[in-house]
């Protein structure tokens, strides 16, 4: 139930950056989330609609792009993506594993509407 | 016409800046904190009063609680045990963050500390995601929650610098497969520290005493 937390970081960041873009309203929000990262969608979903209502973020579009969990073997330099579970290197059954990618956990970029751009 | 923005920023980056300003603070000051993490029930308490037991000769520890409820029962038995604690309610959040733990070290006398422990809510998801601005980051893992926790709580794994294995002393009575327990943590954190143990009975709880005071010692010195 970290979300609430989590859900306050990410307006704030949107409406600092759509400050600085000098923006009117933010439509959509673009979120990478790694695999291995706890947060769920739903209820950051949930937080937004009711955080965001009186900001120029209301209404906007919360897009999660999801990166699976992927591994490097060290013993045989085998590439793989985590399943469900954990498990060992799926060609040689080593532990001698890398996280490389499923970690992230950042807010990429929103889409704003700017004064003036009804008229272009 | 809707203009795309680039922004690229981590998401917990406001929690972590304020984590840095922690520990430069407390590096400074030359303490050592520890951020200890569990699942409800795992012993956190009963490891933190037997570990100050055994250094309180040598060292001064101060002891930062937090808990989702206005209670006071742990804090009123570190104090007890004659060390300054501070209680700090999250209000219903699952975790301490670092603005909570800017304001628990604001309450503890600083000058004269060697070590802060500080005991995270009971909760093996949510702490995992707030750095504290600790140096180390330690789970207590006890043999009764079961041997999967490694798979099915795998990011609190990931950020740990020392991983402790409490109640073995109750191994004899339930099933716990420790080769497949620590593969998954071998999975997730390559070499990391683990020391096998009981708070209860003190079986090998001299090992975890040795090596913290290994890392009081090369904070004091290095800074």
């Amino acid at each position: 139930m970290h979300e609430l937390a989590v859900t306050e970081n990410i307006l704030s960041i949107a409406l600092k950056h759509a400050k600085q873009a000098q923006a009117v309203k933010v439509t959509d929000i673009y979120i990478t989330i790694g695999q291995l990262s706890s947060v769920v969608d739903d209820s950051v979903q949930f937080h937004w609609d009711i955080m965001s209502e009186d900001t120029i973020c209301s209404g906007a579009k919360l897009h999660f792009n999801r990166i699976p969990a992927e591994f490097f073997c060290t013993e045989c330099q085998t590439k793989f993506n985590m399943d469900q579970v954990l498990a060992p290197c799926p060609n040689c059954g080593s532990i001698r594993v890398r996280i490389v990618a499923g970690e992230e956990f950042f807010l990429e970029s929103i889409e704003v509407e700017r004064k003036g751009d009804d008229s272009l | 016409m809707n203009t795309r923005v680039t922004v690229v920023e981590k998401i917990m980056d406001a929690n972590d800046q304020v984590a840095v300003l922690i520990r430069d603070k407390l590096t400074a000051k030359r303490i050592l904190a520890i951020n200890l993490m569990a699942s409800p029930g795992a012993g956190k308490t009963t490891f933190i009063l037997r570990t100050i037991q055994e250094l309180s000769s040598r060292f001064r520890i101060g002891v930062i609680e937090g808990d989702t409820a206005p209670v006071t029962i742990d804090a009123d038995k570190i104090t007890a045990a004659g060390m300054p604690a501070v209680q700090i309610n999250t209000g219903g959040e699952c975790h301490l963050d670092a603005m909570m733990m800017s304001r628990g070290i604001d309450q503890l006398p600083l000058d004269d500390l060697d070590l802060i422990i500080v005991e995270n809510v009971g909760n093996l998801i949510c702490p995992a995601a707030f750095n504290l601005g600790t140096h180390l980051n330690v789970l207590i893992a006890s043999v009764p929650e079961g041997d999967d926790k490694p798979y099915k709580y795998p990011n609190i794994y990931r950020g740990l610098d020392v991983l402790v294995i409490s109640k073995t002393d109750l191994l004899p009575y339930i099933k716990f497969n420790m080769e497949y327990f620590k593969q998954g943590v071998e999975i997730l954190n390559p070499g990391l520290s683990t020391f096998a143990l009981s708070a209860q009975t003190g079986d090998n709880f001299q090992n975890w005493i040795n090596w913290l005071e290994k890392q009081i010692a090369i904070l004091k010195q290095n800074g």
